[in-house]
């Protein structure tokens, strides 16, 4: 047992935090809340060069081979930050899907640009029920020639207005898990619209509306009708790639929240001297610790091929309720001035909210983790 | 980074899970909650002493087999699971070894330490008086020191465990002239000796474990202390924090939660979906709370000392214990207040036990409140005034 992180990956970790801190500062990450596409071309170049969108792809794809593990330490210091931008839809959600799903062909062809930030992915999974559920998968695509005729409606669909490729999860049989399909679709597709959701924490997300948009046959990952399996695959990582952005999320709220502690002085003293507040920044920690921990672990056992079903389940449905009630505490020590609009504590707050929903909330979790009980 | 045990760690749990499944006497099977703590069985400890199993991560001319502390979080995790009744050496083996491996003389090592490792010594531990709980440097027993001995004279309350020990290890006040942490000593007194009155205390499980102790004009030889005079304030913080920092702080219930889901299934309650929710998430704050435990350990295998993830570790755990009982206590519905031991009571009224005696362990090495200021101002740097 080692709960350390590799030399390399504290390197990581520091270039990232280092880089991170002047290069996306609070500034930004409100100018892209603000923003239409929500995206910094010039921050995504330079994260390029630094070799992070292919951290994670083998070397074969003109990548740099490193591990999940590596991967996830990288995600951390991106939550840390209120990284903007279309990473973990590129990378994780469509890079990964590429490499699970893809034909080597496609992984040739399209893994070399992603890990260059020259192309930008996205994955369109849930539909008008917002479930993670293959019986929720109605979008049809019907077979016209070598071509597919894709027509339904996708929901909530990050980034979508600036990924150049969109997977799109579809159905061409079947009802339940069986029958699903998975397409790399251009998005400069005919008959593909986009209307974009007001979000929460000023994420993009989309609503996509296909009208009989034409997909070749060629551009199908995986195998006709077998789609779901590896999106089961790519949603674990996914799963715990969401937990390190909000381990680093929480982390940040900590310190900011025990720094505040320290210096704010009400009575006479700092509050961070009433035993209330220490209580509150105690929970806060005992949190922290348990949802970096709980995280690591399973982000370690995927890196590792180790089965892992239920450990990310409880990774996803105990981080997202500790960063949750961090984010809620960390209003509460900082007062009214934690509740501004232009302090940093609302991008954390609303950041807990939305990733503790997104990619299955604590219900979904705990019926995983009931059924990998026995129960 | 990595989060298993060694093969060789998987190869000792298994053998200490076949001989603790010989071992283990039908009554304490039976009812495998909390027996660390009220599962007296010296023949078990003493058996256990043979096979090298107490004062594990100890020096072997002492007894011990110098193993790691993550081999004893092993062998610790197996007999809490277990429900091994290993009362009789947890104190010697969790804390008064380690106390006097650390401040102790030669010739105590070798007396104590020795006596720990094949079972024999079992110790009480006296912290607690009546004027003195968590502000436990306010305590007023005094330890005069008078020629070729000690004067005790004074009262403990809230005793463990000392009605059947053969020694009280305890915190005393050796001079009552100087500030209050200042004027502490540790000592381990012969129990037998003249001028000593046990009496019971009976808590709300109607149980004996916690008593008062009266000392009057004791005469305690001069080697009863362990280390420093007037030092024993800043020799205690380490010893605490192997009290508050074990397995057991999280899993004293672990049986009652596994034996939950058995009989949820048997039942055939597990379609019922707030069943499965609150046995999930249980599993989900159990295995949160493992990785909070396994990392002190870890980090005494790594020779760091733990201080506030210990007081985390056990304010997080002893509060899981509570709402697992509760948890459970609800799934069993009108059974869940039932404490009739018979087989055809579901979990013969074992949930009942828990919930009875889960208060005392957010009291208990420290209450929450305690540990939680420990790691707001060790472990978070917050200032105390």
């Amino acid at each position: 047992m080692d709960f350390n992180l590799n030399e390399e990956q504290e390197m990581l970790r520091k270039m990232a935090r280092d880089f991170l801190t002047t290069e996306s500062p609070k500034s930004l990450v409100r100018e892209m809340v603000e923003d239409d596409k929500g995206h910094s071309e010039i921050l995504w170049q330079r994260m390029a060069e630094l070799g992070w969108m292919g951290l994670a792809f083998p070397e074969e794809y003109g990548a740099t081979g490193g591990s999940f593990l590596d991967l996830a330490v990288l995600l951390e210091e991106m939550g840390r930050a209120c990284l903007p931008g279309p990473f973990f839809s590129s990378i994780v959600l469509g890079g990964m899907t590429l490499m699970e799903a893809g034909s080597e062909e496609q992984k040739q062809r399209f893994l070399p640009l992603l890990a260059e930030g020259k192309v930008i992915l996205t994955l369109a999974i849930l539909e008008e029920d917002g479930q993670y559920d293959p019986k929720s998968v109605k979008l049809t695509a019907n077979a016209e020639g070598s071509d597919y005729v894709l027509h339904g409606t996708k929901m909530f669909v990050p980034d979508a207005a600036v990924a150049d490729y969109i997977i799109c999860v579809a159905r061409t049989g079947g009802s339940g898990s069986s029958g699903i399909t998975l397409f790399l679709v251009d998005a400069k597709s005919q008959g593909l619209s986009l209307s974009p959701f007001i979000t929460l924490a000023g994420d993009k997300q989309y609503r996509i509306t296909w009208d009989g948009v034409r997909v070749p046959g060629e551009n199908i990952l995986g195998e006709k009708d077998n789609g779901w399996i590896y999106i089961e695959k790519v949603l674990q990582k996914a799963v715990v790639g969401l937990c390190a952005m909000m381990v680093g999320g929480a982390q940040q709220t900590l310190e900011m929240t025990v720094d505040y502690a320290k210096e704010r002085k009400q009575f006479g003293r700092p509050i961070g001297s009433f035993q209330i507040i220490q209580h509150h920044c105690t929970d806060m920690a005992t949190d922290m610790d348990g949802a970096r921990f709980i995280t690591y672990q399973a982000a370690w056992k995927l890196s590792e091929g180790l089965p892992c079903i239920k450990d990310i389940s409880i990774a996803k449905l105990w981080t997202g309720e500790a960063f949750r009630r961090m984010t809620s505490l960390a209003v509460q020590v900082h007062g009214t001035l934690g509740w501004m609009d232009d302090h940093d504590v609302p991008f954390y707050y609303k950041r807990a909210k939305a990733w503790e929903l997104w990619l299955g909330g604590a219900d979904f979790h705990q019926d995983v983790v009931a059924t990998e009980m026995g129960l | 980074m990595d989060f298993v045990f060694t093969p060789e760690q998987e190869r000792f749990r298994a053998e200490i899970r076949e001989f603790l499944e010989k071992e283990i006497p039908p009554e304490f099977r039976r009812k495998p909650e909390n027996n660390w703590i009220r599962g007296f069985c010296p023949e078990l400890s003493r058996k256990l002493g043979q096979k090298g199993w107490i004062g594990l991560a100890w020096p072997k001319k002492y007894g011990g087999q110098e193993k790691s502390y993550m081999d004893r979080l092993v062998l610790t995790e197996e007999l809490v699971c277990s429900g091994a009744p290993v009362f009789s050496h947890w104190f010697g083996d969790r804390q008064v070894g380690p106390a006097i491996l650390a401040h102790g003389t030669e010739e105590q090592k070798q007396k104590f330490l020795t006596g720990i490792t094949r079972g024999e010594i079992q110790f009480g531990v006296g912290m607690s008086e009546p004027e003195a709980g968590s502000d436990l440097a306010s305590l007023q027993l005094r330890a005069i020191e008078e020629g070729d001995h000690f004067t005790i004279n004074g009262q403990k309350v809230w005793t463990s465990g000392i009605h059947n020990a053969h020694y009280i290890y305890m915190v005393a006040r050796t001079d009552p002239d100087t500030p209050k942490h200042r004027g502490i000593s540790e000592l381990v007194v012969d129990v037998n000796l003249p001028g000593i009155t046990i009496r019971p205390l009976k808590d709300m499980t109607g149980e004996y474990d916690l008593n008062e102790v009266f000392f009057d004009n004791v005469k305690a030889p001069l080697d009863s202390l362990i280390g420093e005079k007037n030092h024993g304030w800043y020799q205690i913080a380490e010893q605490l924090d192997f009290e508050r920092s074990g397995v057991e702080r999280l899993m004293s219930n672990y049986p009652l939660l596994r034996d939950t889901v058995e009989y949820v299934r048997k039942a055939g309650l597990n379609k019922v979906d707030w069943i499965r929710r609150k046995l999930a998430q249980l599993e989900a704050e159990f295995e949160v709370g493992r990785l909070l435990v396994y990392r002190v350990a870890w980090m005494l295998s790594q020779g760091k000392v733990p201080n506030y993830e210990a007081a985390m570790a056990k304010g997080y755990g002893t509060a899981f214990e509570q709402r697992l009982s509760n948890a459970i206590t609800q799934i069993l519905g009108m059974y869940g207040q039932i404490a009739d031991d018979s087989e055809d009571i579901p979990l013969i009224g074992r949930a009942v036990s828990a919930y009875l005696y889960c208060p005392a362990y957010t009291l208990q090495g420290g209450t929450s409140e305690i540990l939680k200021g420990i790691v707001a101002t060790r472990g978070l740097g917050l200032p105390t005034k």
